[in-house]
């Protein structure tokens, strides 16, 4: 099943406030793609957009598969969740009161997704480990690492052929950040998942991304290949400070 | 607890609340039951809204007394059965909930508590103002002397209200344990992100409310015949509103069983008082008690019990793990 995600020259903001400005972009199936940018350019905006939370003013977000046209824009979260995109959100924005195994079906909600609990759930603590060990654990009470992985595994929850990460290394300390960007990759090589993941953490993103944007006052800079952008003077500008 | 047992559990209650009124004649205890029970059904009906969903509903009394004048407008217009007043008034005050939930649900915590406050004095205005119910002085109705079988008609109606409380019960109970209630849990820890996993938020919340108004239309729907005189000031009374909301926090509002604690035990505690003391006194015992279980017990008596269970597991655990 060969899906791909475009979006084109998409415009949104909160009221008068306009935060993208004809952005447009593309993650193709199986590929790891990094939305950079520092805080307040609007790669939260543009996750949002792509979920249903926040609807563009103008602009195109199509989920082709199978050579399937569909128009995201207008869709209810529920409606594209049903569509396999799902949200690691910023902030991990977990269930605190309720357990790691109830967080966890929450993320299979849709009719469709609930058939495949089972397994998906079999996959979940596969993935993730420390899950199964903690699954009647309330969420609140793991630490920032776990919650971030168990937001991870929510998502996967629903069977997902896209995923949208949005700023998982928020935070977390440096050596988690290192071991929920290695999980990532990690789904990515053994399950061929396709991620589209913001982050303002340039030097975790470009470990595992295979192309990136970045993103500057709401409109896309510059994209390319992985190694290109390590070589690009914006980059070093806003990244390195050379 | 397992469909089969509950139905089991409340088919034996109804028999046996039968068979009580066959023995017991002081008409007393029959009033005071019959205002517990519909308690039950009140704090049950609100815990949908307020405690699965964390909706803090102050509109009982609308919902209430939409169910009760729903009844007198059907007794006047065409002399209708009890059963025919309990449907109406369930499905006019769910009709109510719906709507009310399109309105108001984009309103969150103290916002949307308001707003249903001011329902029931928009609505109590109405009905003082509307003459064909009686305005602001009432109307006094005529309900039948007897019910065959039960005798006196107020011990019919306290078996109607036991049935009642147990469907509301069984409803609330279903919903606690299906994907609508982890869904409407899930709302009630954290909408957005409830939202972004895929949750249908708004269909869930107008269940929610549309349910939860229902059942309290329903607890209303019998009362023009228990009272037999209906004025504005005590259908919109503001004790539904405190006693709904504070019978489930009492005995716990993530449980079914917990309104049912709350409701049996508060309503006792006033009934007993009414009677020993003084009927005033009753928004004060509510009051005073719900002030030290918020301090004290903020989770209620089953969340206290649950809490002293897992300590008493922990301990176990801890002497095992000493023994080895």
């Amino acid at each position: 099943m060969a899906s791909r995600l475009v979006i084109r020259d998409v415009d949104a903001g909160y009221g008068a406030v306009r935060v993208l400005h004809g952005v447009s972009l593309e993650v193709r199936e199986g590929e790891t793609v990094a939305l950079l940018g520092t805080n307040g350019n609007g790669k939260s905006t543009l996750i949002n957009c792509i979920m249903g939370i926040v609807r563009p003013d103008a602009g195109e977000i199509t989920l082709e598969r199978d050579g399937q046209r569909m128009e995201l824009i207008g869709r209810a979260p529920e409606e594209i969740v049903h569509l396999g995109i799902t949200l690691v959100p910023e902030g991990r924005r977990l269930f605190p009161k309720l357990t790691v195994e109830e967080n966890l079906l929450l993320g299979a909600f849709r009719d469709g997704a609930r058939r495949d609990i089972p397994r998906n759930l079999a996959f979940c603590f596969e993935a993730f480990p420390v899950l199964q060990s903690r699954r009647k654990q309330l969420a609140g009470n793991m630490s920032g690492g776990e919650q971030q992985m168990l937001a991870i595994g929510r998502a996967l929850m629903a069977a997902p052929t896209i995923l949208l990460v949005d700023e998982p290394s928020v935070g977390l300390a440096p050596v988690l950040v290192n071991r929920v960007i290695a999980k990532i990759k990690e789904l990515k090589d053994r399950y061929r998942l396709t991620v589209l993941m913001a982050e303002q953490n340039f030097n975790q993103a470009t470990k595992i991304a295979d192309r990136g944007y970045i993103i500057v006052h709401g409109q896309i800079a510059f994209s390319g290949a992985t190694a290109e952008l390590r070589e690009h003077e914006l980059v070093k500008k806003y990244y390195l400070g050379v | 607890m397992s469909q089969r047992a509950f139905l089991a559990v409340a088919a034996l209650v109804v028999v046996a609340g039968f068979l009580v009124s066959r023995v017991l004649t002081n008409q007393y205890y029959y009033f005071a039951a019959y205002v517990i029970l519909q308690y039950v059904v009140l704090a049950t009906a609100w815990n949908i809204l307020g405690g699965y969903t964390g909706y803090v509903n102050f509109g009982t009394p609308a919902f209430f007394a939409l169910g009760a004048y729903t009844s007198v407008v059907l007794i006047k217009m065409m002399n209708a059965p009890l059963g025919l007043q309990l449907v109406g008034g369930a499905a006019v005050a769910g009709l109510l909930g719906l709507g009310i939930g399109y309105l108001t649900l984009r309103l969150r915590g103290v916002f949307f508590s308001i707003a249903t406050l001011a329902l029931a004095v928009v609505l109590q205005t109405l009905f003082v103002n509307w003459e064909y119910t009686g305005g602001a002085r009432g109307l006094s109705l005529i309900r039948p002397a007897t019910a065959p079988l039960f005798g006196h008609y107020v011990q019919f109606l306290f078996e109607v209200m036991l049935i009642l409380a147990l469907f509301a019960v069984g409803v609330a109970a279903w919903i606690e344990h299906s994907w609508i209630g982890r869904g409407l849990a899930a709302i009630r820890d954290n909408e957005e992100a409830a939202e972004c996993m895929g949750v249908p938020t708004l269909r869930l919340k107008l269940v929610a409310t549309t349910v939860s108004g229902a059942l309290m239309g329903l607890a209303g729907a019998p009362f023009p015949y228990f009272v037999t005189f209906v004025e504005p000031g005590s259908v919109f009374d503001l004790n539904y509103a405190v006693n709904s909301l504070a019978m489930p926090m009492i005995g716990g509002s993530t449980t079914w069983v917990g309104p049912i604690i709350g409701a049996v035990l508060l309503g006792t505690a006033q009934q007993v008082a009414t009677v020993t003391i003084s009927s005033a006194l009753n928004l004060l015992i509510v009051g005073v008690i719900l002030v030290a279980f918020v301090i004290l017990a903020p989770e209620g008596i089953v969340g206290l019990i649950q809490r002293l269970a897992r300590r008493r597991e922990g301990d176990v655990r801890l002497a095992h793990g000493k023994a080895t």
